[in-house]
C-alpha cells in the first residue's frame, strides 16, 4: 500500500456523502436526438426501426418510438451547471489536476424514454476508496444517479465508479 | 422478431455482436453524447493520459454496444432491465470489439420473466475489456 498520508479525498466529499445534490432537468427529448444516438451507437450498421421509424414503432409492444436505454438526454445542455464544488471529484495535495476515467456502472431501467419526455436527474456520492495502481495513487468514487420523467416515473438508477489519478 | 422466455436455456450464448472501433465510431459517439474529452480525440492527449498508443475509446460506447447486442438478441418485445460492467482494459484504435454473453439464470420476479446473463466485450486478441452482467425481460 502507499503512503498513508496521501489522500485525494476532500472535506467537500465527506460533507456531501449520501446527500442528494440539486436536481437538473434536460430539454424535452426529440425524435431526432434518439435517431442520431442510435445511428452513432450502431454505426456503420442501420439501427433498429423502433428507434427511428414512427409507423413501425407504433406496431411494436412499445407503441411508438423509444430511446435506446443508454440514451443520454443531458448531452448538449446550453447551460451546464457544474456539479457543486470541483472538490467533490477529489483533489491532489499538490494541486495538480486529476485525470478522470470511467470505471464502470450498473444501470437499472424503468420507464422507457420517448420523444417529448422531460427527464430530471439527481445524484449523490455513495462512498469511495483509494489504492496504489498502475497509474499511481488512485481514487475510486461511487455515485448514485436517479432519473425520473415528467410523470415522476423512474427511468433509470445508475451506480457508477469514477476513477481519479 | 423476438425470442421468448421459454426458448431460452441457461448456458445459451448471446449472438456475437461486433464493431471495429476508431475515430469514425468515437467521434460519432462524442457528437451524440457531447463527450469531447481530449484523450478520446487526440493521440498526444491519449499518451499524456497514460496510454502509449494514443487516443482511446469511450467506456460509454462499449456500454452502448452491450445494450445494442442485447436489443438485437431479444427484439422489440423484450426489455433491457439492467446492465452493469467494469471498464478493465482500454479500447485501442482499430480494435474489433465483440459483445459476448451467456445466460446464467432464469427467474420470474415482480411478475416479469427475467433472464440474467454474464456479459463482456472482448477485443480481437480475446482480451476481456468489460466484464459485467445484464438482465432482460422476455415475453
Amino acid at each position: 500500500m502507499g503512503d498513508d498520508a496521501t489522500t485525494y479525498v476532500t472535506d467537500e466529499m465527506r460533507q456531501a456523502q449520501g446527500k442528494w445534490g440539486e436536481s437538473r432537468t434536460a430539454p424535452p427529448i426529440a425524435a431526432t436526438d434518439i435517431r442520431r444516438w442510435a445511428m452513432a451507437t450502431y454505426y456503420p450498421r442501420q439501427p433498429p426501426r423502433v428507434y427511428w421509424d414512427a409507423e413501425y414503432a407504433a406496431a411494436t409492444p412499445w407503441g411508438g418510438i423509444v430511446a435506446p436505454p443508454d440514451f443520454n438526454p443531458f448531452a448538449w445542455l446550453v447551460e451546464r451547471p457544474r456539479g457543486g464544488s470541483p472538490g467533490l471529484a477529489g483533489r491532489r495535495p499538490d494541486g495538480k489536476p486529476l485525470t478522470g476515467m470511467n470505471g464502470g456502472q450498473t444501470d437499472t431501467y424503468g420507464a422507457p424514454m420517448r420523444p417529448g419526455d422531460v427527464v430530471t436527474a439527481r445524484s449523490r456520492l455513495v462512498d469511495w476508496w483509494e489504492r496504489e495502481g498502475r497509474l499511481g495513487h488512485t481514487l475510486y468514487v461511487r455515485s448514485e444517479i436517479e432519473w425520473r420523467n415528467h410523470n415522476d416515473e423512474l427511468v433509470k438508477t445508475r451506480f457508477s465508479i469514477g476513477i481519479r489519478y | 422478431m423476438s425470442i421468448r422466455f421459454d426458448d431460452v436455456q441457461v448456458g445459451d450464448k448471446l449472438p456475437a455482436w461486433s464493431r471495429k472501433t476508431g475515430f469514425a465510431e468515437w467521434n460519432r459517439y462524442a457528437a451524440v453524447n457531447e463527450e469531447f474529452v481530449p484523450f478520446h480525440m487526440d493521440d498526444e492527449a491519449g499518451r499524456r493520459a497514460g496510454n502509449e498508443q494514443g487516443a482511446f475509446g469511450m467506456g460509454n460506447l462499449r456500454y452502448a454496444y452491450i445494450v445494442n447486442a442485447l436489443h438485437d438478441w431479444i427484439g422489440d418485445a423484450g426489455i433491457v432491465r439492467e446492465v452493469g460492467c467494469q471498464y478493465r482494459a482500454i479500447n485501442q484504435k482499430d480494435d474489433v470489439l465483440t459483445v459476448v454473453g451467456e445466460v446464467t439464470e432464469k427467474a420470474v420476479e415482480n411478475g416479469e420473466h427475467r433472464v440474467r446473463l454474464d456479459i463482456d466485450v472482448v477485443n480481437q486478441r480475446g482480451g476481456a475489456t468489460c466484464p459485467g452482467h445484464a438482465v432482460v425481460v422476455l415475453p
